[in-house]
């Protein structure tokens, strides 16, 4: 009963003290469609304590979005004979299509480089899971190319200044959307950071899908194979007969 | 403009793609060439993944093709027996051609042996077409006639086993010849997203000595299948093929060819044989330089 009545007050204790993340996102569903061209995602939310009152204290927060996963091949060009061909190669299980932090500070300035291995803040900390036991020199490598890479593509990024924090109780990060993103479940994962200590976070979700004309034909490419080429094949011939007859009108 | 690839995912400018496809058509129309060649680096130039623009090239050179085909038919200019035989050859080099592209995919070696493919055809039918047409231009010139090339096959071709007569192409060989030429194309047409004429044609009167006036028509109604035959194929074994991409592409080279047949009855032959001769040449060292130098990209990720 004692032992109870400690763990009640410690919850109500910790309660107390560590406060509530409120995480909203602009839009839960990205619509791909024509005319696409990207979107930017506006989250922001709220830290508070439990009664409700500011949480009055000094916090970062730091957003991270994160696309769905795949399992890539990662091949490095190197010269040989004069030509640039793909010689080294290595494979991850798990490298998100999508990435983005953003944080109110550096990232550095906020958490030690262990907290940030742990929940993944900044693209150094990528959890890719690679495949087969290589030397870590050689992996690290391979990730930087990857990261280099997805940076230059714009699917991977970090914004040290992105998050504005007002008052202490309300933040806003504004992450863009390429043209180029995969469709699936993204996760955005919001961390509030005092003295070094991640204390809470909470997550949510948006969904990013094709639809209507376009997800008719992407499901139609990969589910129906046969019907799809021939579609395509009616419609060349169509457009060349076509255009053959008009302009022998002009 | 922007139109969004569903398959590709990504927008483009889609004004970009139909003027594309617009300059591969009017190519067309003024070579007879389906213009492949040129579509598949330049859209890859522009961002599109390697494999979405191979795959899609495709089903523009049909459409630049059909009309060709047409109008060759209506001055019996096609060889329907060597076509056919073209064709059937030009299958199944698709089925190798797949069967090669997935092997490479795997290799991770698909986008050098594409690039090697490019420049050493290129670079070669581009040497031997501008030597011809430079040797032609200069002789016009001095007001002498070039000595009719005497029209006769391969002794390689004559020793094949087995005779057919192809009463249209004016010759008695065996079909083996063409329907090899048939297989070479298909691979070629599978792999690097491009009809083949600029290929086959010298081959037709070349190697197998057909006659001139059904050449480019034949050759145009083998490409015509072919192409259709790939655009199957990657529809079924890459899924790779982007509709969208395909009907802006279709609309700039289809009306592109319309406008590059009337191009080409204004300008002398020797002249538009050494300009194609060119830009083929062009267009191997653009990827002799893309070999060579280093790229912009050295990491590329492919889905495992």
């Amino acid at each position: 009963m004692r032992a109870l009545l400690a763990l009640i007050c410690l919850i109500l204790l910790t309660g107390a003290r560590d406060p509530i993340l409120v995480p909203e996102i602009s839009q839960h569903e990205v619509q791909v469609r024509q005319g696409f061209r990207g979107t930017e995602l506006l989250l922001f939310g709220a830290i508070m304590t439990p009664e409700g009152t500011r949480a009055g204290q000094d916090y970062d927060i730091v957003v991270v979005l994160k696309g769905p996963t795949q399992s890539i091949v990662l091949r490095e060009k190197q010269r040989i004979a004069g030509m640039w061909i793909n010689a080294a190669s290595t494979e991850f299980r798990s490298a998100p299509t999508f990435f983005a932090v953003a944080s109110s500070r550096p990232i550095q300035q906020i958490v030690d480089d262990k907290t940030a291995a742990i929940y993944e803040l900044g693209l150094p900390w990528l959890q890719l899971s690679p495949i087969g036991a290589f030397d870590p020199k050689e992996q690290a490598r391979f990730s930087a190319g990857l990261v280099d890479l997805m940076q230059r593509e714009g699917l991977y990024k970090e914004d040290p200044r992105g998050v504005k924090l007002s008052e202490q109780v309300l933040y806003q990060a504004r992450i863009a959307l390429p043209s180029s993103v995969q469709t699936g479940t993204y996760t955005a994962e919001t961390f509030a950071v005092t003295r070094g200590r991640v204390i809470t976070s909470a997550i949510s979700k948006v969904e990013v899908k094709k639809l209507g004309f376009e997800k008719a034909v992407a499901d139609y490419a990969e589910y129906n194979g046969f019907l799809y080429g021939l579609l395509a094949v009616l419609l060349s011939i169509a457009m060349g007969f076509l255009a053959g007859r008009l302009f022998a009108l002009i | 403009m922007d139109v969004y690839l569903p398959i590709a995912n990504l927008a483009v400018n889609g004004l970009v793609i139909v003027a594309l496809g617009a300059l591969t058509g009017i190519l067309s129309g003024m070579f007879g060439v389906g213009g492949g060649f040129l579509t598949t680096p330049l859209m890859i130039f522009y961002g599109i993944p390697p494999t979405v623009a191979a795959a899609s090239a495709a089903s523009q050179v049909t459409g630049a093709s059909v009309s060709g085909v047409l109008a060759h038919t209506r001055r019996g200019g096609v060889d329907y027996q060597m076509g056919g035989v073209m064709v059937g050859g030009g299958i199944i080099g698709t089925a190798i051609g797949a069967g090669l592209f997935r092997l490479l995919q795997q290799l991770g070696q698909i986008d050098v042996v594409i690039n090697v493919l490019y420049v050493v055809l290129l670079g070669g039918i581009g040497y031997v077409m501008a030597k011809e047409s430079l040797q032609a231009l200069r002789a016009q010139k001095a007001g002498v006639p070039v000595p009719a090339r005497k029209r006769r096959h391969h002794p390689m071709v004559s020793s094949l086993p087995l005779r057919w007569r192809f009463y249209r192409s004016g010759l008695y060989i065996s079909p083996l010849a063409p329907l090899l030429l048939g297989v070479f194309t298909g691979i070629l047409t599978m792999l690097m997203g491009i009809g083949g004429g600029f290929v086959l044609v010298p081959a037709m009167l070349y190697i197998l000595g057909m006659s001139a006036n059904v050449v480019v028509g034949t050759s145009l109604f083998q490409i015509l299948f072919v192409t259709m035959a790939t655009t199957m194929m990657h529809a079924m074994t890459t899924r790779a093929v982007d509709l969208v991409l395909a009907a802006l592409l279709l609309i700039g080279s289809v009306s592109g060819a319309q406008v590059g047949v009337q191009l080409a009855q204004r300008i002398p032959a020797e002249r538009l044989r050494f300009v194609l001769a060119a830009i083929v040449l062009l267009v191997a060292l653009r990827m002799a330089l893309g070999l060579g130098w280093r790229p912009d990209e050295i990491y590329t990720v492919t889905p495992s």
